[in-house]
This record gives C-alpha cells, structure tokens and sequence, in this order.
C-alpha cells in the first residue's frame, strides 16, 4: 500500500470543505494533481495545496492507497467522504462530515470529531479515538435511510441523535451518549459502554440497543419483557431487555411481532428504571483532581469563554455541565 | 427580430403531415414562415431530427404542493446542485426541481409549453409566482374543481347556468386554463374521513355523486367551449381492481360531441391512465388491464389520455387526491403531508421509491408502456409521467427509448427480481411494437397541441405557428444502440421557443419570453353567483375575497385565450 502524507500548512480562517480528500480521488493521481484538487471556503474555490502539503505517492487504485493527514484539521470538513476503499488516517481532531457516505474501507481519526461522522454510512470502518458530537451514523436531513451497514467506533463520548434513522451496521460507543439515541431506527445494532442519558430509541421499530452503563431514563414506552444472557466481546453477561417502541408500528416475521430492543446490563438497572429523577439529584460535580486540572487549565487559557471551558469540561473529562454551573465554577477557582 | 432558417433537417410534423422529408424551416419574428431573406442565420440540421416544441399536458410544477415537497425533502436536492453559469441560475433538485432547473430541463428536452396540472383556487397566487420564475417555457394552469363547493350546490340544484358563471369567474379569477377535477367527491368526503372509491359513492353532507360531478362539469365545459376539455382524475387511483371505476368514468362522456372554436376534437381527457388500469384484487394478484383500457380509448374518438408512466425512480408524490396519499403513507411508512384547502380541494405528499425488485412496481413500469403501446391514435394518447408522481419529467427520454426500441424494454423486462410473475401479469412482453418519430411527435406535440386547443398556435411547423422548433442530433434510420435515443432527446442540439434560440449545443443561452396562458371565458353576468361568492366569503373562507384574485401584476407575459359565449 502506498502512502500520501497530507500536511496541514495553516488553520484556515474560515472552514474548508475538502470532500476529495479520499482514497478513491487520489488514487492514480500525481503530488501535483492532488495538490491541484478544488477544496472551498465560504464561497471561494481553491487549491488542496494551498493548505496542505503533499507527499508520498499515491496508489493505483483506491485499495492500494492510505491518506495520512498531519497537522491541525479541527476546521477542515468531508474528510474521507464517500470512501470506498483504502484507509485514511488522521493524526489530530477534524470537523464535520468525517466519514460521511462512506462506503468501505478504513478511517481512522486520532483525536475527536465534529458532528454528522459517517451519515448514511453504508460500509467500512470509522474508528474516532476522541469524542465526537451529533448525529454520528444518522441519516441527511429529511433522509430516512441512516447507517445501514459497516461499523464506527467512538471511544470516548458522544453527543446527540446518534444513529437516529439506523437501518444496519454497529456503532460502538466508548463512553456516554447524550439524548435521542437511535430515533427512529429500523435496524442495526448500538452499543454504548457508559451511560445512555435519555430518550433512547423513540420511535424505533426494529434494532438492538446495549447499554453497559443503563440508562438514565427510560422512554416510557419501552416495556420490560426479560432477562437475558448475551455474549459481548467474548464475555457473557445479563441483560434486561426491553421492548418498544410501543407507540408505532411493528411487522411480523414467522409471526412473531418485530420489537425494537433494548439491553440493560443487570446491576446498573436499580438505577436506570423509569422513574422520574428530581432535578437537583442530576447535578454534576467534578472531583478533587479534576478541578486542580482545570485551575491550572484556566491559567493558562487567559481569561476563556464560559463555551470554552464547558468544551474543555466535557472533552477532557466527559462531564456535560450547564453553562450557570460552569461559570459558577470558573469564579469560584479565580477565588 | 431576428430570422433563421434551419437547412436539411429530417422534418417530422404531424401538423403538416411531413413524415421524415429532409426539408427546410425558416423562422421570422417569432413564426414560422414560409421563407426568409438571405440574412437569416443559417442552422446545419443535415442528418438531424427536426420537430415542433413539445407540449406537456400534465405535469406538477408550481404551487405550493410542489413547494411543500422541496421543503420536506431535503435529501432530495442533495448533491444535484449546480452553480449558475453566464444564463442560468443555481438550479438543483430532482425529483422536484426549483423553478429555475424545470425551466432550463424542460427546454433542454425541447418542451416549450408545460401544464401545471393542479392549482388549488385559494393558493393560485402562488402557483402564478412560481410560474413567474420558471424560465423559458410558456405555461398554463388548471384550477380543480372536483371538490368545490360552489360547483356541487349547483349541480346538486341542476343550475347550470350557475355552475358556466362560476366556472367564468374562476378561471379569470385563478388566471386558469382549463377545468380540472382530482378524486371528484372523495377529496371533500375525506374531510369526513372518507372517500369515493367508485363514481357512485354520494359525497358526505352534499349528496352528490362523483359521475354527476364529472358529467356536470363535462357539460358546462361544452356549452361554455373552452379551449381544452375536462381535464379528469377519477376516484380509486392506484388500487387494484380500479379499472372497472376507470371505464365507468371514461362511460360519461359516450356520444357526447365536442364544441368549440379552437380545432379540439375531445370532450374528455383522462390522465396518467397507468395509475387506473390495474387488476386483480390484491396486491397479490395485481395485474396489467391496460388492453380493456385502451380497447375503450381506442374505439372512442370524443375523448384523450395520458400515460402517466413509471419510470422506476425515487420520487415524491403529490396530487389533490387527499385520501389516495394517507393510504399510499400507510403502505410504505415514509413522511407524509396534507392539506385541507378549504371549500375548494386537499391535497397530500409522500416520497416513493419505485423499485425495480418491488414486482407491483415493474408491473406499473410496464403498464405505463402497455397503454403507449395499444394506442391506436398517437394523437389521443400522450406521453406523460404525471411528473413527479410516476416518475420525474427529466426521464422522458427514457421513456422514450422504451416505446421506441422493443430491445430495450424485453432487456428491462428480463432484469427484474420478479421477471417471471412481471411477465404473467403483464402483455408487453408479447408486444414488439415500436413507436416511430413521427408517432412521437403526435404523442408529444401536435396530440397535447390540439387537446388544450392550442393546435394553431403551437405543436406545430405549419407557417404562421409560433416559432417552437427543436434539432435533435438523431437520424431515425441510423439508430443502432436504443441508448442513441435517450441521449439524443435528452439534450437537444437547438431550441427555439417563439424565435428565440434559448438552447443551443445543449446549452441554456437565453431566458427566452416566457408567457402565462389563461382563459378568460365570457358568460353572462349572473348576480346569484355574485352574491354566492360574497357570501361564502364572508362565512366561511379565511381570506377575504379581495386577497383572493390573481390580480394581473401577477401573472408574467400574459396571453390570454378569450372565449366568447
């Protein structure tokens, strides 16, 4: 397999649109005919190489060829669009759209993304080392046909309206996941290894859902039907399972009725059952540690915005807390 | 302006009665002529096909269906936009383009007039501003009237006189063209939550049948002699066993004779027909009826169809048959929008993807082709995908190359998942019929012409006609690869809308001149109907009944058909 190394050269100003950076428009192309590929910022066109560097060679065709991407791309979109074969990897953080449409093949991102990470995925493989924020594997906007096959991997946190629309192919959730996962799913499967906030699988007709961490609130029409054991990663282990979502229509196979189906790991199911949790119980606290971290943090980012801390919050330590509460907090530490 | 003359084009004009004779056109101020002075510019049509511009008799292109369908389908505009070039704007879509985009695909086929086949009266100032921005092609729209109020108290009450003074004001008031009735009945009974499955289920609350609707409406529109007759959906579309519901419609208008001053020699006009011509009683047994249907179209000269035919794509839906879109939505479980228009209509929107491997679907492709096929009179049979129902328009070269090639459709045919149980219930694989250019131009140009009764105006290469004449880079006798045919009415070498060159090489080069065509149908005055109006406006219409009208400011380029009575 032969390689390009694409090297970041400045942050641009705005946000690029770089939907050729692909195996499958490099291959067979030249450093200089890659360089010479269109990338758009607001409304202007221009060169790949005007913000990256090429080098190494490309393969003959798309299988052959693997896109390293070094320097920082947190504002570059549509990496690896489309994809249907080669690998991909990127060494840092990048912005939306990784993924997206892809179709086979290997991305792999070593920091965190943006949202709407492999939309409409139909093969291959993304695998995001970070977090990563909404919409990861859902469908286009007023699409109805989500991931419908291959496989992402988040190892740390997502955000909301994962996989909503999922028809087919895994996604497999590192940390937590924020609320609205899998709306409106009609297959595929969702693994989430930390806690599931709320709202999962509203309107799912067909799919499987495992939660390791529970969830923190149940949709009310999701019934308890029993106890399971499953095999996961090799590991035998006890779920609840649910069944719904009752409130919309279900086909029959072999006459049975078609669920969708949610796994609660046993354990952690005294405190994920539908009951209505008072507010102040959800209040958020980091710990000892974690605040000596971001004191020293907050020194050296001179005088950040609430947003910026909140990010630094939740991508360093995975703690979602409200604004009031981080601005609370930050003139508490200046104290 | 300027003249041209389009030198050694194979000529194809069922106006004229030219059957591919290489000949030459000349064009001058705007008309065909019978010839020009030595500074015409000259146009090299040698080994091409010319013909009139094409006319479209049904198709859903403006208004606020359409407008709805753009907006709950986002996905359907993803990745089709393109940037506006020296003539042309951003245009994107596909299924259901921007204005822009139906304009510039419309004239890149060669269509120079088009249809808006429904336009709800309360929401005519829309589809007057969305006609406003679609480029180039001259268009027209039907107001509905198969679920009006007005028009069923006046037929219930037999005042047809009423019912003329009505339709007048109407179609001066909406700036329409021609009558047209979607679901007649079973739109209103839906606001009851019903529908009229046959032409003789009474609507709820009026009491009314939907063949009286029909027959009412079909006798106004003779006494009165619009240009173009009733423009008919009947009830039940799209489910099996409809076909019988269809031949009851078609029934109503037996031995009635036309009149009119405008060359029309139908009473009726039945459209997308491929949606009322299905067997069986399931959708297990659904099968192909399209030879009883045509038997029917074929031994009766007062009346014309459309095909309506599938074209296998993803699409979206949307007609004022409010009923048919709630239960198309229960069957394939996609998003769906309804209106109720007032006293007037409803309408609905679902998207639906027409699968190949789906066999009701490729029984409906080949249904579609069948009624083509049968035809026995090109002029009253008209190629139509009721775009985007069946399919988009943008397919029409496809559909094209199936009629013309017997190869191309047996290779569609044998391709299906379901090949076997798709040829059992159909009979094109039996039909080896193929339809010749100058059959085309009937089904696609003089046939819609004389229907709307616009025979003399365009359609046409007679001279004194509008100059609408398109070059497509094809010789019938040289076609080896069905392929040549869709590439070449896909994108016409030259078009000529009125005299104006607004495709050249396949290129958009000019936003043309446009026109808006409405019928402004004189009756008596009759104050009953005036006061009628007033009243309903006052008690039940949510506008008033001055921010009702088209008023003229509206409607761009008007031409107006004037009709005396």
């Amino acid at each position: 397999m032969d390689t390009v190394k694409l090297t970041a050269k400045e942050v641009p100003e705005l946000y690029l649109e770089a939907e050729h950076i692909t195996p499958d428009v490099f291959a067979g192309k030249s450093n200089q005919e890659i360089g010479d590929l269109s990338v758009h910022m607001g409304n202007q066109t221009y060169k790949l190489s005007d913000y990256f560097t090429v080098e190494g060679k490309a393969g003959a065709i798309a299988a052959e060829t693997k896109i390293v991407i070094a320097g920082d791309v947190s504002k570059v979109k549509y990496i690896g669009m489309k994809m249907t074969a080669g690998e991909v990897e990127v060494l840092g953080n990048a912005d939306m759209y990784v993924g997206a449409w892809m179709a086979g093949g290997k991305l792999l991102v070593k920091g965190s993304v943006d949202s709407f990470a492999g939309i409409a995925m139909t093969g291959g493989e993304l695998i995001i080392e970070g977090n990563a924020k909404n919409y990861i594997g859902a469908a286009y906007r007023g699409d109805w046909r989500g991931m419908q096959g291959g496989k992402i991997v988040v190892k740390g946190n997502v955000g909301s309206d994962v996989g909503s629309n999922i028809n087919g192919g895994t996604i497999d959730i590192g940390g937590n996941a924020d609320v609205h996962l899998a709306t409106h799913a009609d297959g595929g499967t969702i693994i989430v290894r930390g806690v599931a906030k709320g709202r999962v699988g509203g309107q799912m007709v067909k799919g499987d859902i495992y939660c390791l961490g529970g969830v923190e609130r149940m949709m009310p029409s999701y019934k308890y039907d029993h106890t399971e054991e499953i095999e996961l990663d090799g590991k035998k282990m006890n779920f609840q399972v649910y069944f719904g979502d009752l409130g919309e229509r279900h086909g029959k196979k072999k006459g049975e009725i078609i669920y969708g189906k949610i796994y609660i790991a046993t354990g952690v199911s005294e405190t994920t059952s539908a009951k209505v949790t008072p507010r102040s119980e959800k209040k958020v606290h980091l710990s000892d540690l974690q605040t000596n971290q971001l004191a020293s943090a907050l020194k050296e980012m001179k005088e950040p915005s609430v947003q910026e801390v909140r990010t630094y919050i939740f991508d360093n330590f995975g703690v979602d807390m409200k604004p009031s509460q981080v601005s609370r907090l930050i003139s508490s530490l200046k104290r | 302006m300027s003249e041209y003359i389009i030198k050694n084009g194979i000529v194809y004009d069922p106006k004229t009665g030219v059957k591919g004779e290489v000949k030459d056109i000349c064009i001058k101020d705007g008309k065909i002529a019978d010839k020009v002075s030595s500074k015409a510019k000259s146009i090299d049509a040698k080994g091409k096909t010319v013909m009139a511009g094409a006319v479209e008799i049904h198709s859903h292109v403006a208004g606020p269906k359409v407008n709805e369908g753009r907006n709950f389908r986002p996905e359907d505009k993803l990745f089709s936009y393109k940037p506006g070039g020296k003539n042309t704007r951003m245009a994107g879509g596909f299924s259901i383009p921007t204005t822009f985009k139906t304009g510039y695909e419309y004239a890149k086929m060669g269509y120079t007039t088009v249809m808006e086949a429904a336009m709800p009266p309360l929401y005519a100032r829309h589809v007057h501003e969305e006609i406003k921005d679609t480029p180039i092609i001259d268009q027209g729209a039907f107001p509905v009237f198969g679920n009006n109020w007005f028009v069923f108290e006046y037929l219930k009450n037999n005042e047809m006189d009423n019912v003329m003074a009505y339709i007048s004001w109407l179609l001066k008031t909406t700036k329409g063209y021609a009558i047209k009735i979607v679901n007649p009945g079973g739109s209103e009974a839906w606001g009851w939550g019903e529908n009229c499955t046959t032409i003789h289920d009474p609507v709820p609350y009026f009491d009314i049948t939907p063949a009286e609707i029909m027959k009412g409406l079909l006798t106004a529109n003779e006494k009165m002699g619009l240009p173009h007759s009733i423009h008919v959906h009947t009830n039940n579309l799209g489910n099996p066993g409809n076909y019988k519901d269809t031949l009851d419609t078609f029934k109503l208008a037996e031995g009635v004779k036309p009149n009119n001053k405008f060359g029309r020699e139908q009473v009726f006009h039945h459209t997308h027909v491929q949606f009322h011509s299905y067997g069986g009683d399931s959708w297990a047994n659904f099968e192909s009826k399209a030879k009883e249907i045509m038997d029917y179209v074929n031994a009766n000269k007062n009346m014309t169809i459309d095909l309506g035919c599938v074209t296998l794509d993803e699409t979206t839906t949307m007609t004022a048959d409010g009923p048919f879109e709630h239960h198309l939505t229960t069957l394939n479980h996609l998003k769906w929008a309804n209106v109720d228009v007032e006293l007037e209509t409803s309408s609905g929107i679902v998207p639906y993807v027409y699968d190949p491997r789906v066999k009701v679907c490729a029984i409906q492709w080949a249904i579609g082709l069948e009624l083509g096929l049968y035809t026995k009179d090109p002029m009253r049979s008209f190629i139509t995908t009721d775009h985007p129902n069946a399919g988009p328009f943008i397919r029409y070269p496809r559909i094209f190359k199936w009629l013309m090639s017997d190869k191309s459709r047996q290779e569609m045919l044998k391709s299906f998942k379901y090949s076997d149980k798709v040829i059992a219930a159909t009979n094109l694989a039996s039909m080896d019929r193929e339809i010749t250019f100058y059959e085309l131009a009937q089904m696609t140009r003089a046939g819609p012409a004389k229907a709307l009764g616009l025979t003399d105006m365009c359609g046409g290469l007679a001279p004194g006609m509008d100059a609408d004449v398109v070059v497509y880079n094809i010789d019938e006798n040289k076609i080896k690869d069905p392929e040549e045919i869709e590439k070449a009415f896909g994108t016409a070498s030259q078009v000529f809308k009125s005299g104006t060159l607004v495709v050249d090489k396949g290129e958009v080069v000019s936003n043309g001149n446009k026109r808006t065509l409405w019928v402004d149908a004189k009756v008596p005055t009759n104050s009953q109907v005036e006061r009628d109006v007033q009243m309903k406006f006052l008690k039940y219409y949510s506008v008033n009944l001055n921010n009702y009208e088209v008023s003229d400011h509206y409607v761009a380029n008007p031409y107006v058909i004037e009709v005396e009575n």
